[in-house]
């Protein structure tokens, strides 16, 4: 799909916040000196497209007195799409990448409880017959995901 | 902590935000709330922190920063914090992170995921943060995507 400079200017702006209130597209529509409607309509292409993955809140699991986690595994190739299944049966699995690495599956488990972290990795471990590596963090230096589009 | 009807309000907008006009009250009315309510509901989460934002999450991939690295990096524990917080800065790091070590196999404990549109591009941020982080870094990889294997977010459990 061609991004046109609208379309362009909607990517950078939807990745701030949307406000809380009753016509929030409008106002952001307004902002980028469009209309509502064509906010709307350019932003589900967006999605259908999959150039937007998601759009909604972002939450945090551990604001919720949850927890999350990034795990990795070395997972043998013969074995990854088997290993595949099981890890991203878990719901508990928010993503998942294939890395260039011997530790080649990472992925981010996202708990409602911070025990809930030990025991999907250690189901994953149970389930796979393979070690799964625990980085959970202790410093967090900077969050704001944006691409400029 | 979050109660009962904070986490109906999360299963409903885990999926995503509606892209109709009036979206907060299309949620509220599958709630069985009014808009004010939930839309007083939703400041309260964001207050504490909860919902970090309403925002897209766009696929880089899809926009041409097809290239991802996750640049990782073994630092000094008593350098860890200053160092940490200037890559974090930097413009073209992601997210930033210090995590444990996994001896012997694993040293490091600085994460930063740096993208751009090849690896040449991302090879010239990695040697920006190599420059910062100087004699304090002992050793360094850098692990680049393959693939996306899943990306949902968070999916709250079913509570039977």
């Amino acid at each position: 799909m061609k991004l046109d400079a609208t379309d362009r200017a909607i990517l950078n702006r939807m990745q701030d916040d949307l406000p809380l209130s009753t016509h929030p597209y409008a106002g952001i529509a307004a902002e980028l000196g469009t209309s509502e409607n064509d906010l709307l309509r350019r932003l589900s292409r967006l999605k259908e497209e999959r150039i937007i993955t998601r759009f909604g809140p972002f939450f945090d699991a551990a604001a919720m007195g949850g927890a999350f986690c990034l795990c990795a595994m070395a997972v043998p190739a013969e074995k990854f799409e088997t290993v595949l299944t099981k890890v991203n049966a878990h719901p508990e699995v928010a993503h998942n990448y294939e890395r260039t690495h011997r530790l080649n599956m990472w992925f981010v488990l996202a708990t409602e409880t911070p025990e809930g972290i030990g025991a999907t990795a250690d189901a994953i471990e149970r389930e796979t017959g393979i070690e799964v590596l625990r980085f959970p963090k202790l410093q967090e230096f900077f969050i704001g995901f944006r691409v400029a589009a | 902590m979050i109660d009962t009807k904070d986490r109906e309000i999360i299963e409903a907008l885990q999926g995503g935000l509606p892209l109709v006009p009036a979206p907060y009250a299309q949620v509220a009315e599958t709630l069985g709330l009014e808009e004010d309510a939930l839309l007083f509901r939703l400041a309260e989460l964001k207050s504490r922190g909860v919902i970090r934002r309403i925002a897209a999450a766009p696929n880089h991939y899809k926009l041409g920063m097809t290239s991802n690295g996750m640049t990782v990096w073994d630092v000094e524990d008593d350098h860890i914090t200053e160092l940490g917080t200037r890559i974090g800065q930097l413009p073209f790091v992601t997210h930033c992170y210090e995590r444990p070590r996994a001896l012997p196999d694993w040293p490091y404990n600085l994460f930063a995921m740096v993208h751009g549109k090849d690896e040449v591009e991302v090879e010239e941020k990695r040697a920006e943060i190599a420059a910062i982080l100087g004699d304090a870094c002992r050793a360094k990889d850098i692990l680049y995507s393959k693939r996306i294997l899943k990306k949902t977010g968070l999916r709250l459990k079913a509570k039977g």
